[in-house]
């Protein structure tokens, strides 16, 4: 070691040592234990104005693209919109009849009548950077009464849940994100299942579905509604590929998200209603064991 | 034989134009990008960092390098500690290095920051693969090559406050 002739305090090796271990312990307490997430939230609030002021050159060319477009791409666009408004507007009618029926069925049942829940529109800022999840993060937080676990779904279906909340913005993870698990029912049949984020691409896994299940290409995923988080009903994906491969347990089922889950800005945040589901029972095995429990 | 780059006489550097320059790299890492140009984005802080260990250790060292990995943890959502864990470990790498760093020509101050960049990066990658098992793909570390590409560009421009400004008296 080299003496010098003015001290500057640790040398670099000890500083290295000393900032490890505590990048360590800060790593080991963030993934395992809720410790840290104050300060989280404490440091994302006052770096939010920076990240906002980075957004700036994004909207600014957004907002010159917009404002040299010709006439004639919003001729052709707005010709496009009526006709899909049309389309549309033929489906609604036929759903308001269809959900006048459905509430009347469902009185002559005395079942419950489903409630649609209050939701808030709002703008997703950017995608996070992390490149180990698939994270997006939306311009509402408690301010908005935003609630982690909140359903987010745009114009088409799920989009994803909301994973943290801050008091000007959330994070919210997508139904992408590596094992992130969405219940769901095949539309066709009311076969229930889970379908996972495979993380690295655009696409869905559903797993655990024995070789004989009855699934197609083509068929439609909708939420179930029996985790309490998503409302039931609302399209998630449609089966891409099915390979039942008689060497493995399960058929390796692919899907692809029916909403553009990175494509739009929109989206809106549903604040779940229904209370969590009853805690399970503690030996579950010994009463179901004669049935067989198939799900 | 001329062994290194053209030594210049510089102006002692503003505490300011540091945390500035540091600033507007963390800025330009959060800024919002698409595709291809997200993959070869390199990690501005980081480059900054570096600059700075090697050019100004007394002033930015590794318990700087830390804190601005706490924050790109923050920003990015990810695990505390995965940036701040790699960033300190290439302050470390700069400080032990900055002397031959400083010294080196264009070419080979390429292979030295693409190298150590590279190394931070896999720090992050490995943290990554251990805490939360995912692999992001090795596309990943084309932002390593990017910024030893950018490396006497962004060079120049922090060099640029220090040179002195032209005498007017000489001819």
């Amino acid at each position: 070691m080299e003496h010098e002739l003015f001290s500057r305090g640790p040398s670099p090796a000890v500083r290295l040592t000393f900032f490890c271990l505590l990048s360590l312990l800060l790593l080991v307490s963030d993934a395992h234990y809720n410790y840290l997430k104050t300060l989280r939230a404490g440091i994302a609030t006052a770096i939010y104005p920076l990240q906002r002021a980075a957004m700036i050159p994004g909207e600014v060319a957004g907002a010159i693209g917009r404002y040299t477009r010709t006439q004639d791409e919003l001729v052709l666009e707005n010709a496009a919109l009526k006709s899909r408004t049309l389309q549309d507007s033929e489906k609604l009618l036929r759903y308001q009849a269809l959900q006048q029926e459905n509430i009347h069925l469902r009185q002559l049942f005395d079942a419950k009548s489903r409630v649609s829940p209050p939701s808030v529109m709002a703008e997703i800022l950017y995608d996070e950077r992390d490149p180990f999840s698939r994270k997006v993060v939306v311009d509402k937080g408690t301010q908005a009464h935003i609630a982690a676990g909140s359903a987010v779904i745009d114009n088409q279906g799920v989009i994803g849940q909301v994973l943290q909340v801050y008091p000007l913005f959330s994070e919210v993870s997508l139904i992408t994100d590596k094992d992130h698990p969405t219940p769901v029912e095949i539309l066709r049949n009311g076969l229930r299942a889970i379908v996972f984020g495979f993380g690295s691409s655009n696409l869905l896994d559903l797993r655990y579905m024995s070789q004989n299940t009855d699934i197609k290409v083509g068929d439609m995923l909708v939420t179930s509604g029996i985790d309490g988080t998503f409302p039931a009903g609302l399209p998630v994906a449609t089966v891409l590929s099915v390979d039942k491969n008689p060497v493995y347990a399960f058929s390796r089922i692919i899907c692809k998200p029916i909403a553009g889950v990175n494509r739009y800005r929109q989206v809106l945040i549903l604040a779940s209603t229904s209370p969590p589901p009853p805690p399970l029972p503690d030996k579950p095995e010994e009463k179901q064991a004669p049935k067989g429990n198939r799900k | 034989m001329e062994i290194g780059p053209k030594q210049e006489i510089l102006l002692p550097v503003k505490p300011r134009f540091i945390a500035f320059s540091l600033l507007s790299g963390f800025l330009l890492n959060l800024l919002p990008m698409g595709g291809l140009l997200d993959a070869l984005r390199p990690d501005f802080t980081a480059m900054i960092l570096l600059y700075w260990c090697i050019h100004q250790p007394l002033r930015i060292g590794i318990g700087a390098a830390w804190l601005f990995g706490i924050l790109m943890d923050v920003a990015d959502g990810a695990l505390f500690g995965e940036h701040a864990l790699a960033y300190s470990l290439m302050a470390f790498i700069a400080l032990a290095l900055r002397r031959r760093m400083s010294m080196l020509q264009i070419g080979h101050q390429f292979t030295h920051v693409t190298l150590i960049l590279l190394v931070m990066q896999a720090v992050v990658v490995l943290t990554g693969l251990v805490a939360k098992n995912i692999f992001v793909g090795w596309t990943y570390f084309l932002g390593s090559v990017t910024a030893g590409l950018l490396w006497p560009l962004l060079s120049y421009l922090l060099k640029l406050p220090q040179r002195p400004k032209p005498d007017p008296d000489r001819i």
